[in-house]
């Protein structure tokens, strides 16, 4: 990068609009609260009604939310939440929900195959492969110094 | 008819008018500040079409339609189309060459596409060689969204610089018959990249691109900014502005209250969450084609520059960290009232 090019991107940076990350914070604790409280609900629900664990009732919980994040996608309601709320929305499992139904809805017009078949995971994708790898490392760790599988 | 050129890089172009202009756009830009302007504003995003691409292809038939009426002319008289759009291998603009049939010269500059197709019709008619062109520009939000950025409903906060791909589709018919506005002088751009790598935040990569081109047009001519009535860029932003204004001036060059954006004028920012503004090649295609072009017809303004700004990167380069060159195309142009036609 040139002297020129250095001094504009410290005046863009200078002059930048700032973001409102108070607001956004605020937003982002209280929709991904929200969130965790309707989750704990349903958890409680399928442990008192269902007689479950607490480890057993984490199924059904996660199934019953993303669920209702994708009826919420389908809904066009998903991403007006996020938009303020951030990684509030996004992180939860709802959001990973959403970040599968909103490519299947987006490439319904490409066909089943190369459209909703191959782009399915364009979204979600990266969050799997490294989900997956870092879960398979942590376990082997685990494995390698505990004993339990 | 003439061409001549002045200075390193423009032309005065002399016997070019624009003979009619159509401007059709979306919903949202409908509801913007600009809405009334618009010859025509459709009520969804689809219009009942079975993909977005088809729509907007849809769209920009409609505005050539608008601009053949307003021109009374036919397609039959148009030698030669120059236009172009954001999608892969410019569907909308080369899809629609199907229906009209007429030779088709397909142009790529992003959003300063509609310049860059105003300017080169102006050199085309100056020179004698052509009569009668066909200039269009066009773009779809939904289409623009799938290509460069997410699925639709997917959730995802935007930054306050990220800008707003418009839907909408502006065509001008230019010709050498006399008509109430003249194309007064064209300077073509240079590509100019200040290092800006944040796909997100076009405007301040455009800027220095706008700049080039206007300081290049004023030294040319022997003009200063205050000798137009207004100099409309393309897509700035409300970021963007503030970034050429700040720019322009370290270098010299002091902008008055004539200095507008196509892009800042599209939507009302606090209702409409548009954020930097419209962008997208058909948002200075509809703004000029609309608004601008009624109010220099109308006699309330006399002159224009209108300088198309575009933002040259794919969603590839963006991803293999290249930086954002831009470029940009003014073009100049004069009401005509009051003057024999």
């Amino acid at each position: 990068m040139n002297q020129e090019q250095k001094a504009y991107q410290e005046l863009t940076q200078r002059m930048m609009p700032r973001r409102p990350i108070f607001r956004n914070l605020l937003w982002a604790f209280f929709v991904g609260g929200m969130i965790s409280e309707v989750g704990q609900g349903i958890e409680w629900f399928f442990m008192h009604h269902g007689h479950l664990t607490a480890k057993q009732a984490a199924a059904p919980t996660s199934v019953v939310l993303i669920a209702v994040g994708a009826l919420l996608t389908g809904l066009g309601w998903y991403d007006r939440l996020v938009k303020r709320a951030g990684m509030g929305g996004a992180l939860p499992i709802t959001g990973f929900a959403n970040a599968m139904v909103a490519p299947a809805m987006e490439y319904k017009t490409e066909g089943l195959l190369m459209g909703i078949g191959a782009r399915l995971f364009t979204v979600a994708g990266p969050v799997l492969v490294y989900g997956m790898a870092t879960a398979f490392i942590v376990g082997a760790l685990r494995y390698l110094i505990t004993g339990v599988a | 008819m003439a061409l001549e050129k002045v200075g390193l890089a423009t032309y005065r172009t002399s016997g070019v008018f624009v003979l009619g202009t159509g401007a059709v756009v979306g919903p949202k830009e409908g509801h913007g500040p600009l809405g009334p302007h618009f010859d025509r504003v459709w009520e969804d995003e689809r219009q009942g079409h079975k993909s977005f691409e088809q729509a907007e292809q849809a769209l920009l038939a409609e505005a050539y339609d608008v601009a053949l009426q307003k021109a009374l002319a036919r397609w039959s008289d148009i030698e030669l189309v120059l236009g172009g759009d954001l999608l892969d291998q410019i569907v909308s603009t080369n899809f629609n060459a199907r229906q009209h049939g007429r030779p088709l010269a397909g142009l790529f500059s992003a959003c300063a596409t509609f310049t860059e197709g105003l300017g080169l019709g102006a050199l085309l008619i100056a020179g004698g060689g052509m009569n009668t062109v066909m200039v269009s520009a066009s773009s779809h939000h939904q289409t623009a969204e799938r290509q460069f950025r997410f699925p639709l409903e997917l959730g995802y906060q935007r930054t306050p610089t990220a800008a707003w791909t418009s839907t909408a589709a502006g065509a001008v018919v230019l010709g050498s018959k006399s008509g109430p506005l003249a194309v007064e002088a064209v300077t073509l751009g240079r590509v100019v990249d200040i290092g800006a790598q944040d796909p997100n935040d076009m405007g301040s990569a455009m800027a220095p691109a706008a700049f080039d081109t206007i300081q290049q047009h004023l030294k040319d001519t022997g003009q200063k900014p205050g000798d137009f009535t207004k100099i409309f860029t393309g897509d700035l932003g409300h970021f963007g502005i503030r970034m050429l204004t700040a720019y322009a001036e370290s270098k010299g060059l002091r902008f008055g209250s004539e200095l507008d954006d196509c892009g800042r004028s599209l939507y009302d920012a606090e209702s409409q969450d548009t954020h930097n503004g419209g962008s997208g090649p058909g948002c200075s295609a509809s703004v000029f084609a609309g608004p601008l072009a009624r109010r220099l017809a109308s006699g309330e303004w006399e002159r224009l520059l209108l300088v198309a700004t575009g933002a040259l990167f794919s969603p590839t380069t963006s991803q293999q960290g290249e930086s954002i060159p831009s470029i940009a195309h003014a073009v100049s142009i004069r009401a005509r009232r009051g003057e024999a036609q």
